[in-house]
Parts: structure tokens; C-alpha cells; sequence
């Protein structure tokens, strides 16, 4: 089974996925980035799925669940690079990601963490 | 096929073949069509009976009918043109009085009759092509994205939309935002004619699909007739920002991308003002 490597910026996590995701890996995913998080004590976490071209039901869940999990742990999560298709897909689904923050691109997204980040220490 | 009938189409062929000025003649002369016209598929007719095989004949004829169409002659005239060999080949027959060449002409009708409905065929053809280029073209055509500012595109929406240009609209719409990364998107409904429930739920979907995508999406050009439609429909656009212009939206897109406008003193108008 491919695991999807999380790598470390400052505060932040960054997930590129580059795999079709299996839900096995996934699954997988769910408990390294809560792990992860806890580890290196991240106040921001970035899931790039720019490669992605397919999704389903379950990996729609799966990411309003990683959101969740790292809301508990007191992580932003913005998930960036959406590609037209799957947002449409994802629609059309009835998804909405409720509670996970977007951005165009990895630049962007990083910009939208600081701005949280600001505005909450204000 | 029997040897009889290979007998009598041998009689037509005959026939044809001897009697070909003739022929020609009474076929102008009964389907008033240009003699230059009719001699070539008159020919190319004349050795596929022979050969028995009538895809020149049917080429020929694909053009033949097209030309005609072109110049907006109807279909039927077209295949009555066709059919008017019938009649040029039944004096022929007629004349010559054996029953080999009467029992020829059933089958020759018969052929006829094939190939004139082929002239109806092509020209429907023809028409549906044209018909489905158009359609395209229109898809192309009414479903411009275009940049308002750095970072801020707008989609004006023309005419009645459904399923299939929503779709298209939905789709260039989201490649735009990331061929450009804008971070804004306005829908301009100014001429969408009216907005029912349909409608609605796709500029709703187009929305949602953008803010997965992360770019904040507006709606604008809001006539007060639609206002009220939405409403008394019941239709809730919740949290998505509406403006009644382009321009409010375009001034909320740029305040929200932190871009200031300022007015200048009015002072420079009212030396303009002076001077006329």
C-alpha cells in the first residue's frame, strides 16, 4: 500500500497527493496527519490535490473528516488546487466540505492560514 | 435475383443506351431542371445499370441535391426532379412495347423511387448539420469569461439558460479561475430573461463548485422582476452575495481583494465644465 508522505513547513503540514487514493491509504492518511499533528504540535495543515483527478463520495468524507480531526487538534485545514472537474463532481455529489477552508493554490493557501492567523490574534 | 428480371434490366439498359438524347430531353422537359445537370447523373445512371453498382450515382446525386438546397429550392422539388425520369423512361417503354422492357421498368421505378427518397435523406442530413454547427457556435458564442481586474473575472450570461450551457458556463467558468487564479468570480444574470427553480439550483451549484475550488462567487445583475421571482419561489441563496449591477459587484469583488477606490475631488470636472 503506498502511504502518502506529510512534510513540514514551519507551522504548517503539507499533504501533496500524487496517487490514485485507495480507501485503504486513506485511511492510512487519516491516522498519519492526526498523528503527525499531535507529533509536531502543526497549527496548519494544507492537503494539495492539484494531481487528483477523480473523486467519490468516500474521498469527499475523508476530507471533511481530516478537517475535523485537526479542528479537535486545534489545526486550520485548507485543502488547495481543486481542479474544476472534481469540484463540479463534488457538487453534483451534494458535498460541500462544510468546515474546510479553500484556496487556488499551495501560494494561496498559505496566504489564507496567515490571514487566520492573524485575525485570531487580534 | 431471377434471370428474368436480370433479362428485363438488361432491356432498360438497352434502352437507355440508344435512346439517350431523347431521353434527356423528355427528362428536362418534365422536371425543368438545366440539361448540364441532369447529363451527368443521367450517364453515371446509365453504366450503373449496367454494373449494378450505384454509389457514383448516389455522389452525384448527394451533390446534386445539395447544390439545389443551397440555392433554398425545396426538398420535394428536388426528388420530384428525380422522379420526372420515371415518366421520360415509361415513354420509352411505351414505345417500344415489349414485356421484357415493361417488366424492366418495374424494377427501374422501383430504383428510381430509391433514389429520389436519397435526395430527401441528404438534404435532411444536410440541414441537421447545419443546425448542430449552429447550436455549437451558439455555445461558443454566449459564454464569454472576462477579466475585470487582476484577480477578478465576470461570466455575462445572454439568453435562456438550461442544463447543457449552464454546464459549459460552469466549467469555463472554474478553468478560468485557475488558468488566471483569480480569487473572484461574478456572474452577471443582467440578460437571462427569467430564473426559475432549474436555473437557480445550477447558478447555486456553480457557486458551491467555485468555493471548493477556493474563489468567492457573486451574482449580479438582479432585475427586479427576478428578485421577486426567487422570492415568491422560495429559492435561498444563503450566504452568496447578490448586487442588483455589475458595477456593485465589481466594487464588492475589489473591496474584497483589498483594493481601495478612491473618487478624486471633483475639482478637475468642474474646470472641464468652464472651459466648454
Amino acid at each position: 500500500m503506498d502511504r502518502v508522505p506529510i512534510l513540514k513547513l514551519g507551522d504548517i503540514l503539507i499533504v501533496t497527493i500524487q496517487i490514485d487514493l485507495e480507501d485503504q491509504s486513506v485511511l492510512a492518511l487519516q491516522e498519519d496527519l492526526a498523528d503527525t499533528v499531535v507529533a509536531t504540535g502543526a497549527r496548519g495543515l494544507i492537503i494539495d490535490i492539484t494531481a487528483v483527478e477523480i473523486v467519490d463520495s468516500f474521498i469527499g468524507r475523508m476530507l471533511s473528516t481530516i478537517a475535523s480531526v485537526a479542528r479537535m487538534l486545534d489545526a486550520q485545514t485548507v485543502v488547495v488546487g481543486m481542479r474544476p472537474a472534481v469540484a463540479i463532481t463534488l457538487v453534483e455529489l451534494g458535498l460541500s466540505l462544510g468546515g474546510v477552508r479553500t484556496a487556488l493554490n499551495l501560494e494561496k493557501g498559505v496566504a489564507l492560514l496567515d490571514h487566520v492567523w492573524d485575525r485570531a490574534r487580534r | 435475383m431471377t434471370i428474368s428480371t436480370t433479362a428485363a434490366q438488361r432491356r432498360i439498359e438497352d434502352l437507355l443506351g440508344s435512346h439517350e438524347a431523347q431521353t434527356l430531353k423528355r427528362w428536362q422537359e418534365i422536371s425543368e431542371t438545366p440539361a448540364d445537370e441532369l447529363r451527368e447523373l443521367f450517364l453515371a445512371l446509365r453504366a450503373a445499370v449496367g454494373e449494378g453498382d450505384f454509389s457514383d450515382v448516389r455522389g452525384l446525386l448527394a451533390d446534386f441535391s445539395r447544390s439545389r438546397a443551397r440555392l433554398g429550392l425545396p426538398p420535394a422539388q428536388t426528388s420530384r426532379a428525380v422522379f420526372g425520369l420515371k415518366e421520360a423512361v415509361y415513354e420509352l417503354v411505351e414505345a417500344d412495347g415489349d414485356p421484357e422492357a415493361l417488366r424492366g421498368y418495374i424494377w427501374f421505378s422501383k430504383l428510381v423511387d430509391d433514389l429520389g427518397l436519397f435526395t430527401f435523406e441528404t438534404y435532411s442530413a444536410a440541414r441537421e448539420k447545419i443546425i448542430r454547427d449552429q447550436a455549437e457556435q451558439l455555445l461558443e458564442l454566449s459564454t464569454p469569461v472576462v477579466k475585470l481586474w487582476e484577480g477578478i473575472v465576470a461570466v455575462p450570461l445572454i439568453g435562456t439558460l438550461d442544463s447543457a450551457r449552464t454546464q459549459v458556463v460552469m466549467e469555463k467558468l472554474l478553468q478560468m479561475l485557475v488558468e488566471t487564479g483569480s480569487e473572484h468570480a461574478v456572474i452577471d444574470i443582467t440578460g437571462v430573461p427569467a430564473v426559475d427553480t432549474e436555473v437557480a439550483q445550477h447558478l447555486l451549484k456553480t457557486v458551491a463548485a467555485a468555493r471548493l475550488m477556493g474563489a468567492e462567487c457573486s451574482i449580479s445583475g438582479i432585475s427586479p422582476q427576478i428578485a421577486h421571482t426567487i422570492v415568491t419561489l422560495g429559492i435561498e441563496f444563503g450566504d452568496i452575495v447578490t448586487k442588483a449591477t455589475l458595477a456593485d459587484a465589481l466594487s464588492h469583488a475589489l473591496q474584497r481583494s483589498g483594493v481601495e477606490l478612491r473618487r478624486e475631488s471633483s475639482a478637475r470636472i468642474a474646470v472641464k465644465a468652464e472651459r466648454a
